[in-house]
């Protein structure tokens, strides 16, 4: 992998992304679908990219009581229900893991 | 100055990603140099992190630049939000700007904007906020370049599902109507049926069948709900 290349080709999507519209400045609108549209990316994108880490943290696909990947993930989801907290999810959750992974020994 | 106070409580919760990222990068497959470059340069953490695992996973570069494109959709809607309040400026502030708009620096200037009408020195509050961002997330990414060095086992103590845990907690919010649970439910069943496509292109798959979903969804809500509207009124 050229990595030159990777950076490069990383900043320009990004940064477009980030300037278009200021770049024009208000002279553009979205119709109303597009907005709508753009408002699912983050949780289609996060979501796919949690599945497989979780489910296949090993390559195949792994649902079982003894995945602790499954299982704080688990905590982690019921966690950030309760309380709507980035941080307290992330620490509950990393907590749970390490629970699973070296203290049971999963 | 002000602007880097009010960042101050998101960059906390910014450093262990930084120092993540830096300690997953060598065993992904991303240099030193590189993932120094990557965070000057390219400054979008979830992308950042979301890259190294295709890296890991051995992606085809286009795929990569494909996947970093869809995650970093998200900051259009940030933009869209800003336009009003950046439309003075000369365009070199402008640029300036747009290069620092993260998750965390619009968070930090809506809430300025929402207390405050006088926008005529926002632009600094903006820099405060984006400075500190940044000087934060690149010092976390050399910290933990120099970590992974040091302990070249600390791959195994898990930290990768720092990610996953992070990602969760970003997600469950969004769960607040039918069409946002239909999306992640559907991006969530493709993304395990297409895991075993060539160069991680399941991912993009899953995503955008979410969204395909979410949005057709909620337009059929938003056509009905117009039609019992009218309905009622002929009544």
């Amino acid at each position: 992998m050229n990595e030159a290349l990777l950076i490069a080709g990383m900043f320009i999507v990004t940064f477009s992304v980030r300037y278009v519209l200021f770049a024009v400045a208000g002279r553009v609108h979205f119709p109303a679908w597009l907005s709508t549209g753009l408002g699912f990316v983050p949780p289609a994108v996060l979501t796919a990219i949690i599945m497989p880490a979780v489910l296949m943290p090993q390559g195949q696909l792994w649902v079982s009581p003894t995945n602790p990947w499954l299982l704080a993930s688990l905590i982690a989801v019921i966690t950030a229900f309760i309380r709507k907290d980035l941080l307290t999810t992330i620490v509950v959750g990393m907590l749970a893991f390490s629970l699973f992974r070296f203290g049971f020994g999963l | 100055m002000g602007g880097a106070k009010a960042t101050l409580p998101l960059i906390v919760g910014a450093i262990p990603f930084g120092i993540i990222f830096g300690t997953l990068a060598e065993p992904s497959g991303l240099s030193v140099i590189g993932a120094l470059a990557m965070s000057i340069i390219v400054f979008a953490g979830a992308s950042q992190f979301i890259v190294l695992g295709l890296l890991a996973a051995g992606a085809a570069l286009p795929i990569i630049i494909a996947t970093t494109f869809v995650v970093n959709l998200r900051h259009i809607l940030y933009a869209a939000n800003l336009v009003p309040k950046v439309r003075h400026l000369p365009q070199r502030w402008r640029i300036l700007m747009a290069f620092g708009l993260t998750d965390e620096t619009f968070a930090a200037v809506s809430s300025r904007y929402l207390q405050q009408d006088d926008i005529r020195n926002a632009h600094w509050f903006y820099l405060g906020s984006f400075c500190a961002m940044y000087g934060n997330w690149v010092l976390c990414t050399a910290i933990g370049v120099a970590l992974g060095e040091l302990f070249p086992d600390m791959t195994q103590w898990g930290l990768d599902f720092a990610m996953s845990v992070t990602f969760i907690g970003m997600v469950v919010p969004y769960l607040k109507n039918k069409p946002m649970w239909a999306c992640v439910i559907v991006a969530a069943a493709m993304a395990i049926a297409t895991a075993g496509m060539p160069h991680k292109l399941g991912l993009l798959l899953a995503a955008l069948s979410g969204i395909a979903v979410g949005l057709s969804f909620q337009m059929m809500l938003a056509r009905q709900s117009k039609q019992d509207n009218k309905n009622n009124k002929d009544l």
